[in-house]
């Protein structure tokens, strides 16, 4: 194809482009006023749609505190020094979430431990040191995948490999090797995203000096990215901190009146004691599964405040 | 002389250990490939044990599923019509006001609102979803008996309802972050053109944009299917072949749930169920997975 023809197509698809959005213009043309006034009826319907769905946490928030408290309508309030202390019981009014809270602490201890330096080496890894090959293609496929397989799934997987193949049974260790799986990918994907942000030059300047890749990357490039590699991890952390369905398929049990001896004995977490406390038809069952309810979130809200904060604290502008 | 020495020890053993950390990581990262690799056999070898005991033809064609009753039936079709269900209702409240919301967010709104508007949203993705399913059986559905008197106490209606809730943020903020990624010099186009700010919106920034809109409602439809506290607290317990929103149903994230609370024996065919359904999760869910993934790489409109 000559240079002229070239030149000729170029210009009769601009033409054809510039003739169609003209066409889209021209259907909506008509009375301006109207026009402009689509836009402000978005607008509303826009303001609507974020109203309703924050109203809906509002009204959650508010109705879970009151249900667990009686602040707002009276009633008995169920979030007392008893309810730390005691273990579960088949009587409300001696019912408490200890083995809970303890059983949550110890697997949430875990999976960290577990998840934290496997995620990040990981992460390292595939920015630090992988070509751009076959392989790591792979590995990023399959981590985008496997962020998005449903969290029972992995409950599946850890019933067959930890709790059978590896004979853990339904103990702390299966429980927190299981939510790991589920939160590396988490961990892997925002550690990637806080170690690239870290300028090209810092390198350089280190490989300059007679550096290694290891001493760039351990003393350079991690300490330059580890606001936002902790701030990932620990928003990874509040996920496994609320599961439940994973923990229930590996068999955690639901009725667990003491704390575990060690990593190896049966537990229960927060999450499962709701549940538990919820499948119950007494009302008074349902109002300690409020004050659950109110513990986690505020658990939540916490570890959410920290990655706010580290997430200022450790920001940094090149 | 013992200087060199003492120079190619060291950077020996340097070398060698910059290679041990190499190999380290290289596990680290290998792992997910494991992870992949252990929930497709784990969940492989039990469904062909499964299908070694019922045929695939009943599996896909019976209509009833009662694996636990003395006359055993093992039909997909209840349990799958109830997470079609589910999720579908979930998507009609998310779709919508999740679309709605990011538009809205991206085209209209100031830099301030967004800023904190966004965060805001996504406060409803991470309320554990135990909480979700504990607000639509004890408040959403009560409040909805007042309209439909024959609702039941556990229906697919509310556990639907406030999925779709939990999922506007998974819809606004995918589908705000494409929206935000068409160049600016497209909207000037169209403004210079004469459009109004809807027209650009709806009809220069959105089609620009429909990859990333298209991915993030198969996304939240993938979340649907897959979530299981929400339906197996607040749509109940009973396999049934049925459409009907207002009368209890089970998904196969409840079915999971229900075998996983009672003491099924390993090795029993009722434990071979938990994994036939979990493949059939599984498989449901990794076909959305890849076709957003192929949605995203296809439609993608690259400008320079």
């Amino acid at each position: 194809m000559s240079t002229q023809e070239r030149l000729r197509d170029d210009a009769k698809e601009a033409a054809e482009l510039i003739t169609s959005i003209a066409d889209t213009v021209d259907r909506g043309s008509g009375n301006l006023k109207w026009r402009h006034f689509k836009g402000t009826i978005l607008s509303v319907i826009g303001w609507a749609s974020i109203i309703f769905g924050l109203g809906v946490l509002a009204i959650l928030i508010i109705d879970v505190i009151n249900r667990a408290t009686g602040i707002f309508t009276g009633g008995q309030n169920w979030l007392t020094w008893d309810f730390f202390n005691n273990f579960d019981s088949r009587f409300a009014q001696r019912a408490g979430a200890k083995a809970a809270i303890v059983g949550t602490l110890y697997t949430i201890s875990l999976t960290i431990l577990f998840a934290f330096p496997l995620g990040v080496a990981a992460a390292i890894y595939l920015e630090e040191y992988a070509n751009d090959n076959w392989f790591t293609r792979l590995v990023e496929i399959n981590i985008s995948n496997l962020a998005a397989v449903p969290s029972i799934i992995y409950g599946l997987l850890g019933l067959q490999v930890f709790a059978r193949w590896l004979m853990l049974d339904r103990s702390i260790i299966t429980g927190a090797l299981t939510l790991a799986l589920l939160v590396v990918p988490i961990i892997i994907v925002a550690s990637r995203e806080s170690i690239r942000a870290v300028p090209l030059s810092l390198r350089q300047a280190s490989y300059a000096l007679g550096a290694t890749r290891w001493q760039t990357t351990w003393y350079v490039v991690l300490p330059q990215a580890i606001g936002g590699i902790l701030t990932g991890s620990i928003l990874a952390v509040s996920r496994a901190i609320g599961e439940a369905a994973p923990l229930i398929t590996i068999g955690a049990l639901t009725f667990v009146p003491f704390l575990p001896r060690n990593l190896f004995d049966i537990f229960t977490v927060l999450p499962i004691q709701i549940f538990n406390w919820t499948s119950r038809p007494q009302d008074d069952f349902r109002a300690l599964a409020a004050a659950g309810i109110v513990v986690l979130l505020a658990i939540l809200l916490t570890i959410n405040a920290l990655a706010i904060y580290l997430r200022i604290r450790y920001q940094k502008r090149y | 002389m013992a200087v060199t020495d003492l120079q190619k020890q060291s950077s020996f053993l340097r070398n060698t250990r910059e290679k041990l950390i190499q190999i380290a990581l290289l596990l680290a990262a290998t792992v997910s490939i494991l992870t992949t690799i252990g929930i497709v056999f784990s969940l492989l070898f039990e469904t062909i044990a499964f299908f070694s005991e019922v045929s695939i033809i009943e599996f896909l064609t019976e209509t009833e599923w009662t694996p636990l009753f003395s006359i055993k039936k093992y039909g997909i079709w209840p349990l799958l019509s109830a997470t079609l269900l589910t999720s579908a209702i979930a998507l009609l409240v998310a779709v919508p006001l999740g679309l709605v919301a990011a538009i809205f967010l991206s085209e209209f709104a100031s830099d301030n609102v967004r800023r904190t508007i966004k965060p805001l949203l996504e406060i409803l993705a991470g309320i554990p979803t135990v909480v979700y399913g504990y607000f639509a059986l004890t408040t959403v559905t009560p409040f909805l008996k007042n309209f439909i008197p024959t609702l039941s106490i556990f229906n697919s209606l509310s556990a639907g309802i406030v999925m779709g809730v939990m999922l506007i943020p998974y819809v606004a903020s995918l589908s705000e972050d494409s929206l935000s990624a068409v160049p600016n010099s497209l909207r000037e186009a169209a403004y210079g053109l004469g459009s109004t700010r809807f027209e650009v919106a709806t009809r220069v920034v959105a089609p620009a944009a429909i990859s990333g809109i298209v991915a993030s409602i198969v996304l939240a439809f993938s979340r649907a299917v897959g979530e299981t506290m929400i339906v197996a607290i607040a749509a109940g317990q009973n396999p049934r072949f049925t459409f009907d929103p207002t009368v209890p149903v089970m998904t196969m994230t409840s079915y999971i749930v229900q075998v996983s609370l009672g003491d099924t024996p390993y090795g029993s065919l009722s434990y071979y169920t938990l994994y036939a359904v979990g493949f059939t999760l599984f498989l449901f869910t990794f076909i959305l997975n890849i076709f957003s993934y192929w949605m995203v790489r296809k439609f993608r409109e690259v400008y320079d």
